[in-house]
């Protein structure tokens, strides 16, 4: 009301804080912590952890040999953890964390509706119904929490057109000659020191099959949640579309507010044959620490798609909202003649956050094609680059890039920093590069002001103007909930 | 409708309004004329609740309220209107999104309901008639890549769908030729009645041909000095602002 709204502007100036700076003071909606016990390994890493986690699981031994060859190549790794990154931060001691932690419940779920009602709430709360009924049409859901699969919905339905969707751990049991047929064919286990970690000790993830020629009839999704203390969620999920085929996967996580960083180190791997495409689409807001950088998920992803089929087509649309610090770089080989591969990508920093994303485009076959659009938003302290890599070898005649990078500063504490690498080793290549850095002025919230908008919304609406070309990617029902999203990370507590 | 007494505001430190005084009632249309650095657009931007100046001295009320202790979007939603003169740029964001979104928050903070969709297409739709403009121009970005003719009209075209109390028009003819002026002009007309008031801030004279004002104001040196009818505005345009400087020094040497 009017008078308190003077007061608030009389106090602001006392502060000396701009209202913008105000305006991006954030409070994490997704903080809370679920009570429920759970069945942890002893802390730390070593040989036995690894053969602990494969025992838990059941696995049959090729897996855990894998599992085994992967902990010893990061042993000989060590070291060798990436320091390109325009990030700061301590060391991490892997000894100190828990690699797996699976909420106890009392007996084995056979369906949905045996879920543990804890569990059930806390995907509840977060808005994540696993109850078939009530869940938005058009949309199966896997959801993981910490290092387990705990429900899968929909499936029968899916599994009528052949489709697989299902837990990691489900995939390895039942679908055990897909799995070794393409885990780990496109991101290496030697790929990177992160990569390597996560084969020696990934506990869970999604499994996605479909068939020849199949358009998967609704969206999948995967929903991470990290709950317990001290332990880091390493997934790995890996969907394949054979020839032909079609499907459109979104995953969504987040964690509770704890003072101390927890790891998250996941790989994803996606495999398009001939004529088929996937769509991937991720919504990340893991905890991103508190005002001052205590706190928040460091999250290590490799994640990276091949186009193994002519006219092939691998989109990755990700709007980065949370996490202390981020370093994903979304890729696609483009094997394939005539294969498309593509990047829509917003990533918001505030407070301390740090984020070092963006993506590789490797063209290795004819006319192949590939669409950078990076939107990175900086608020507070925070420091957000963007680093890509367009590689065109010296086989792909008329490959052909356009990237388009473009930072949008909220107050004068923030950085925004663009890497972008171009290797061409074909005249034929034709290669475009834009980029922009601008500033939300005070002039922008005033004009707004004037219309009777406040400074929140007005930040939100110049936000999601800027975010538009990336947010029009993702599928309908996940855009409405990414623009809230991307205004809660810089609502502030004015008002 | 505006009640102004002796409001003083300035920047950084420098006094730029020195005792600003003026009433405007409703249905009225007033002209604030003055050379360039006199303090129009300062007054336009102080009334409009522009933070980086500072008030330091003074009382504006506005229909029965304190207009200095609203904040910008309260003094919007209470029915002031500021047309820039150099309205800004909102990549990504139409000006269908912009208005819809400006039309409830002002209907939020009367305590009403949003508009649904299907009301505001209908209002927006007359509107459009009204203003002469085109629907492709409202959903381009907000004034990105607008002519000045067009980020004016489309001021204008805010203006009529926010039905304000009282419009201010900040020197809303500069960067315009004739043809714009009018088009833009006609707008503003169709919108005046009984119960609104408009402040037109000029330079030039030419404005008021079309929007004929009831009083002329001249400002020089954070002050009115001299208050009129039309005629004013004529005889600024014939003798220039030196005639008004002449008088000024001679009065304070007397």
């Amino acid at each position: 009301m009017p008078t308190e709204t003077f007061k608030r502007e009389k106090k602001d100036s006392l502060n000396e804080i701009s209202t913008i700076e105000k305006t991006v003071l954030s409070d994490y909606k997704y903080g809370f912590v679920t009570d429920i016990e759970s069945d942890e390994a002893p802390v730390g890493i070593n040989e036995d952890i690894v053969r602990f986690i494969s025992a838990k699981k059941n696995e049959p031994e090729w897996m855990l040999d894998w599992r085994l060859k992967a902990y010893r190549q990061w042993c000989k790794m060590s070291g060798d953890e990436p320091k390109w990154a325009n990030l700061k931060y301590p060391p991490i001691n892997y000894q100190d964390i828990i690699y797996y932690s699976a909420p106890k419940q009392k007996i084995k779920p056979n369906n949905l509706d045996e879920i543990d009602p804890e569990l059930r709430k806390t995907f509840e709360k977060l808005g994540i119904s696993l109850n078939e009924q009530k869940r938005l049409t058009g949309v199966a859901v896997d959801a993981v929490i910490d290092s387990i699969s705990i429900g899968t919905s929909f499936k029968e339905q899916l599994a009528e057109l052949g489709i697989i969707f299902c837990s990691m751990s489900e995939a390895i049991q039942e679908h055990p000659d897909l799995v070794r047929k393409y885990l780990s064919t496109v991101v290496p286990v030697t790929d990177n020191y992160f990569a390597a970690l996560n084969a020696a000790v990934f506990s869970d993830g999604s499994f996605c099959y479909i068939p020849k020629g199949v358009r998967c009839p609704m969206e999948l999704s995967t929903y991470f949640r990290i709950n317990a203390e001290n332990t880091g969620q390493f997934e790995r999920t890996l969907i394949v579309a054979d020839e032909g085929s079609y499907v459109s996967y979104l995953e969504g996580c987040t964690a509770p507010m704890r003072d101390e960083n927890q790891l998250h180190a996941a790989v994803v791997e996606l495999i398009a044959m001939e004529n088929a495409e996937i769509k991937y689409s991720t919504v990340q807001n893991w905890y991103p620490g508190d005002k001052n950088g205590v706190g928040g998920i460091y999250n290590f992803v490799t994640k990276r798609g091949i186009c193994q089929g002519a006219n092939s087509k691998i989109s990755w649309t990700q709007v980065e909202t949370g996490s202390a610090i981020t370093w994903k770089y979304p890729s696609v080989i483009l094997k394939g003649d005539n294969s498309v591969g593509e990047f829509y990508s917003v990533a918001v920093t505030n407070n301390y956050q740090q984020a070092d994303t963006g993506t590789k485009m490797q063209h290795l076959g004819k006319n192949t094609k590939s669409r950078i659009v990076s939107k990175g938003i900086s608020a507070g302290f925070s420091n957000n680059s963007y680093r890509g890599l367009v590689h065109v070898s010296r086989k792909a005649n008329n490959a052909r890039n356009f990237s388009q990078c473009d930072s949008l500063l909220l107050g004068d504490k923030c950085g925004a920093h663009t890497f972008p690498y171009i290797e061409v080793r074909n005249k034929s290549a034709l290669v475009e590069h834009e980029a922009t850095t601008s500033k939300i002025g005070e002039d922008q919230i005033f004009y707004c002001n004037q219309r009777g908008i406040d400074t929140e919304t007005a930040v939100a609406l110049i936000v999601n103007g800027f975010a538009k070309e990336v947010m029009n990617q993702l599928p309908m029902e996940f855009a409405v909930e990414a623009q809230k999203l991307l205004a809660i990370s810089l609502e502030g507590s004015v008002g | 409708m505006l009640n102004i007494h002796n409001l003083q505001a300035g920047i950084e430190g420098r006094k730029i309004l020195k005792g600003i005084n003026l009433e405007i009632k409703a249905g009225e249309v007033h002209a604030i004329m003055g050379p360039n650095g006199s303090g129009k657009s300062t007054l336009a931007s102080v009334l409009a609740g522009k933070q980086i100046y500072e008030v330091t001295d003074g009382s504006v009320d506005f229909l029965g309220k304190n207009l200095l202790e609203l904040s910008p979007e309260a003094r919007a939603a209470e029915g002031l209107f500021l047309a820039f003169q150099y309205p800004i740029e909102i990549p990504g964001l139409s000006t269908t999104n912009f208005v819809k979104t400006a039309i409830n928050e002002v209907r939020k903070y009367r305590g009403q309901e949003p508009l649904d969709a299907v009301s505001f297409l209908k209002m927006m739709k007359q509107k459009m008639a009204l203003m002469n403009i085109d629907q492709s121009l409202l959903s381009r970005p907000l004034n990105e890549g607008f002519s000045g003719g067009e980020k004016k009209r489309n001021e204008i075209f805010q203006m009529a769908m926010l039905e304000p109390k009282l419009a201010i028009l900040d020197e809303t003819d500069s960067g315009l030729d004739i043809d714009a002026i009018r088009i833009v002009s006609n707008g503003v007309n169709k919108l005046r009645n009984k119960d609104n008031a408009v402040l037109v801030v000029t330079h030039y004279q030419r404005l008021l041909d079309y929007i004929v004002p009831d009083f002329v104001h001249v400002l020089y040196n954070g002050r009115i000095v001299k208050s009129g009818t039309k005629e004013l505005a004529l005889e600024l345009e014939e003798r220039g602002y030196d005639f008004i400087k002449h008088e000024v020094s001679v009065e304070e040497e007397v």
